[in-house]
């Protein structure tokens, strides 16, 4: 069994009073694709934020290459090659294109090779290097986005439901990017509410429902129990 | 037309400091979301400071300056980041505007300390005297530098923001901070980046604006409220229109300045309205600005106290009238007389119970309220009359309903400030206008500026004694504490505490927020009023600086240490300010300090002296708990006490033979004093363990108020 670069034992954490994970275990191994489905509410979110270190977690543990990083704090966790593709829209509205990969250089590219990754990947970026982000079309923000992670090259990538809102065959291309970075060796978690946009690049599969991991293998198996799993959830 | 030059040559020189200030105002709230009310009290601070090195030690001037500015500013900033600040990332507005309120007493306190305010302090201009004469303008050299250091410091904003990475981040972090964080950028150094440079920009304005005021605490100190008006005209957060707003602010107070002399009814209304002319345009701006101004989230979130009991607050009222009965008949009438503001300020104290602990809405002005409460007792009650009191009541609420209006359209943060302004338009201009004639009337409100109060007499009934006022007193505010009670537990207290959780909410609900609004302040200004007119006649003579804006906001701080919503902390509040509490206390820990320590005795006295400074470091600790220590420390214990009748016994037996020795002449007032105080709050908290649930309430509230704010956001 490969290592795991990414391990997730018995996650709880919450809002307030409210526990919305129950005891998730997950693993990532190194150099492949997890894919984790679930529908609105699962908690999908919640568990990238707290890996992340964006939420505070309530008990268990959380491993980054083997490491103890449990409340680390995001930046730490940054500079320490986790990267997280935030749901909606992880751009900077109010800075230009420009300046939003600017902000991808504090692990250590520079400013111009920031770019040339960023608009050698996206063209359509280049074109608008100088407009605001927050004035760009969904597809191009996810696109900036996602520039951050193909310019840190980082060792875990988490991205939270890049499909929101878009038209399939824009999340196609975007996914395509995510394979891409994948194949660059970087280790990727995505995490969806359909089965379609992500099922076929990963090399395993999970299933949340409620704050809980209810099926775990490969996407395959998974599949099978998708439709139980969403309806009787 | 040589005037005219004249006039807007100084206008740009007094928009240069306000713009500087309310350059660092906007950066620190921008990037960390803290409204810095402190940020006056920093200018100051810097002043002094700056001061001190030059003129006391005699430094060269720019060695003076380069500590001040350039070390230590950044310092304090860097200090107050780490401090204070960082501390506040996820608490409420609230949290945020009362933490910041303590830090401004704080800072107030400590220059008192530091410097004696009855000393003056000469601060010559920079290059005082020298004149630089362009196309038959003179522009003293002064101006030339405070415009200088303008532009350097616009174009230095500008160069930073634009051009570095930092600056951009600094910029991002008013986008999305969490995602700044994900970059692996460290959002803390980035704030504290932010700090050092506000401070450095509070310092430099302070420092340039000082020899144009007198170098005087409280006038420096508040001079950030016109600063505030230059920073909401750019709605805080953009810097060219907040320079923009500084000209505006700068040239039409320079002007007003110059041509005061020719305008129609010149020396009567136009000294202090020339002083609030900043005010005045910060209430236009929030009241008539295009777009209602909304804080960032709503301000408290969750009431963990306990509705209060019928049984309880009655046991409490009762309990106020006789020990204050049993304490008239011990207290020597002099100090009696001294007493009898406890009443007054313990009412004024309740008054916010309603408005800002049930209500939720963040009221600064409540001593102006106050204060006209007692200018209707001068005119109104000077026979005694008991209709002075109605009047007290009357006119405070209507005005309260008038301070209200802006409520309709602005929250958090920017009514906050409105209140503020009309406090200290009070305070700058109603208070102090001379006698004049209007409506065919002589008006005269303050008195030229001291009254001079008759207590009530009702029906031949006069409350003029000492020792009958007292008692009048605890008995008027067990009243009131009760009516607060009440309104806590009626419909509308409900609806108040609704509006409190989710002003959104409420409005779906089809509740009426305009009229809830309305009447709230209407009640707890009324109140405030009754307890002004108490104040004053316990004093028998009040002056403008009793009803000051810093005064509203000791109390709202006292009151936000001791618990916003309890009577009981309403009671300390009044004894604590009314009563000296602060200098008793540490007065007499001063007296018991052994001599050979002398310093340390040094050091009590001067705290004891020094209510501000006391009263911000309580602040600053303490105020992080919403419902204050009376309300969570006390109270439970209390209850687990009453639970306890062997406890409960001791205290009282303790109580009882504490006051048998005092008839007896053993031990004296003080000593008296101060072991019922042990025995009531020391005592309960030795014996009983502190209350497990306390801990988990506060982290289930953190939860809910993360909840509330996320969906507030989507409304
Ligand atoms: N800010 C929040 N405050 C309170 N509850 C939240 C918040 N965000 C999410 N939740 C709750 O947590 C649960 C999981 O949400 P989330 O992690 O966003 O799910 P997903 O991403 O799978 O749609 C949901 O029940 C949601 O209502
Ligand atoms: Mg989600």
């Amino acid at each position: 069994m490969a290592e795991a670069v990414l391990e997730l034992k018995g996650i709880r954490a919450g809002y307030g009073s409210v526990e919305v994970l129950h005891e998730v275990d997950l693993s990532l191994r190194r150099g492949s694709v997890l894919a984790v489905l679930g529908s609105n509410g699962a908690g999908k979110s919640t568990l990238l934020r707290v890996a992340a270190g964006l939420h505070p977690l309530g008990s268990g543990s959380v491993l980054l290459d083997g490491r103890r990083v449990a409340n680390w704090s995001p930046d730490r966790l940054a500079r320490h090659g986790l990267c997280l593709i935030p749901e909606g829209r992880g751009v900077f509205p109010r800075l230009t294109v420009r300046e939003n990969l600017w902000m991808s250089t504090h692990l250590g590219v520079t400013r111009a090779t920031a770019e040339e990754i960023a608009f050698a990947r996206f063209p359509r970026l280049g074109e608008r290097r100088d407009q605001m982000a927050g004035t760009l079309s969904g597809g191009e923000q996810q696109m900036l986005a996602l520039a951050r992670a193909v310019i840190v090259r980082p060792k875990v990538l988490l991205v939270d439901e890049l499909s929101m809102g878009l038209a399939p065959q824009l999340v196609d291309s975007l996914y395509d990017s995510v394979r891409a970075i994948a194949a660059d060796g970087v280790s990727v978690l995505v995490v969806e509410q359909f089965a379609r946009a992500v099922l076929g690049m990963a090399d395993r599969a999970a299933i949340m429902v409620s704050g809980r991991v209810v099926h775990q293998g490969t996407p395959a198996e998974v599949e099978e129990h998708l439709s139980s799993a969403y309806l009787g959830g | 037309m040589q005037q005219f030059f004249s006039y807007t040559v100084s206008g740009l020189g007094t928009a240069a400091i306000y713009a500087i200030a309310a350059a660092g105002l906007v950066l620190t709230y921008t990037t960390t979301g803290v409204f810095n009310f402190a940020h006056g009290a920093t200018s100051m601070l810097g002043a002094f400071t700056y001061w001190e090195m030059r003129f006391a030690w005699h430094w060269p001037a720019p060695v003076a300056l380069i500590v001040c500015l350039g070390v230590l500013a950044p310092l304090f900033g860097i200090l107050l980041e780490r401090g204070v600040m960082r501390h506040l990332d996820n608490s409420s507005e609230t949290t945020k505007v009362v933490t910041t309120i303590s830090l401004m007493l704080g800072l107030l306190g400590l220059s008192l300390w530091l410097w004696n305010p009855s000393r003056s302090r000469p601060f010559p201009r920079f290059w005082e005297g020298d004149v630089l004469t362009l196309a038959g303008v003179r522009i003293p050299y002064h101006v030339v530098a405070t415009l200088a250091v303008t532009l350097l410091v616009a174009l230095g904003l500008w160069l930073v923001l634009k051009r570095t990475r930092f600056g951009v981040s600094m910029r991002a972090v008013v986008d999305d901070r969490s995602l700044v964080a994900l970059n692996g950028a460290r959002p803390h150094v980035i704030s504290m980046a932010s700090w050092s440079v506000g401070t450095v920009l509070a310092a430099t304005a302070g420092v340039l604006i000082a020899p144009t005021l007198k170098l005087s605490a409280l006038p420096l100190t508040l001079l950030v409220v016109n600063a505030y008006a230059a920073a909401v005209m750019g709605k805080l957060k953009n810097l060219p229109l907040t320079f923009l707003g500084a000209l505006v602010l700068g040239l039409a107070t320079e002007y007003f300045r110059g041509y005061q002399s020719s305008l129609p009814f010149s020396d009567k209304f136009v000294p202090g309205f020339l002083a609030s002319v900043p005010v005045i345009v910060l209430l236009l701006v929030l009241v008539l600005g295009r777009s209602p101004l909304r804080g960032h989230a709503i301000t408290r979130v969750r009431e963990t106290v306990q509705r209060p009991t019928w049984a309880g607050s009655a046991g409490m009222a009762v309990g106020v009238v006789l020990v204050a009965a049993l304490l008239s008949d011990v207290i020597p009438r002099t100090d009696l007389f001294t007493l009898g503001r406890v009443w007054g300020l313990g009412i004024i104290a309740l008054s916010l119970i309603p408005v800002v602990g049930y209500g939720g809405q963040l009221s600064l002005c409540q001593m102006s309220f106050a204060g006209v409460g007692m200018v209707m007792v001068q005119h109104l009650g000077s026979q005694g009359n008991p209709l002075a009191l109605v009047a007290a009541i009357v006119v405070p609420a209507l005005l309260g309903m008038i301070v209200a209006l802006p409520s309709f359209r602005l929250s958090g943060i920017y009514f906050a400030l409105s209140t503020a302004a009309f406090a200290v338009l009070m305070d700058r201009w109603i208070f102090l206008l001379p006698r004049f004639r209007f409506l065919g009337l002589d008006w005269d409100i303050f008195n030229g500026g001291s009254l001079d109060l008759r207590r009530t007499r009702f029906f031949g009934l006069s409350m003029e004694g000492n020792r009958v006022f007292f008692i009048y007193g605890a008995a008027v505010f067990a009243l009131v504490s009760v009516a607060v009670v009440g309104i806590r537990r009626s419909n509308y207290g409900q609806r108040l505490l609704a509006l409190k959780d989710s002003p959104a909410a409420c409005a779906t609900l089809g509740m009426n927020i305009k009229v809830a609004k309305l009447g709230v302040f209407a009640v707890s200004a009324g109140l405030a009023g009754l307890g002004g007119a108490l104040y004053g006649q316990g004093m028998q003579s009040a002056t403008t600086e009793s009803v000051q804006f810093v005064s509203s906001l000791t109390l709202l701080m006292v009151m936000v240490v001791a618990g916003l919503s309890s009577p009981g902390a309403a009671l300390f509040a009044g004894v604590f300010l009314g009563f000296g509490l602060n200098n008793v206390i540490f007065g007499k820990i001063a007296d018991f300090v052994p001599d050979r320590l002398g310093w340390a005795e040094h050091f009590f006295d001067k705290l004891g002296s020094n209510t501000l400074i006391v009263v911000g470091l309580a602040g600053l600790s303490l105020g992080r708990h919403p419902d204050g220590f009376v309300a969570t420390r006390l109270r439970p214990r209390w209850d687990q006490i009453l639970a306890r009748p062997h406890a409960l016994l001791g205290i009282g037996g303790t109580l009882v033979v504490a006051y048998l020795v005092r008839i007896a002449g053993l031990i004296n007032n003080w000593l008296f004093a101060i072991a019922a105080i042990i025995v009531l709050t020391v005592v309960p908290a030795a014996i009983v363990p502190r209350p497990k649930h306390s801990a988990e309430h506060g982290l289930a509230d953190d939860g809910e108020e993360v909840m509330i704010r996320a969906g507030a956001r989507g409304h």
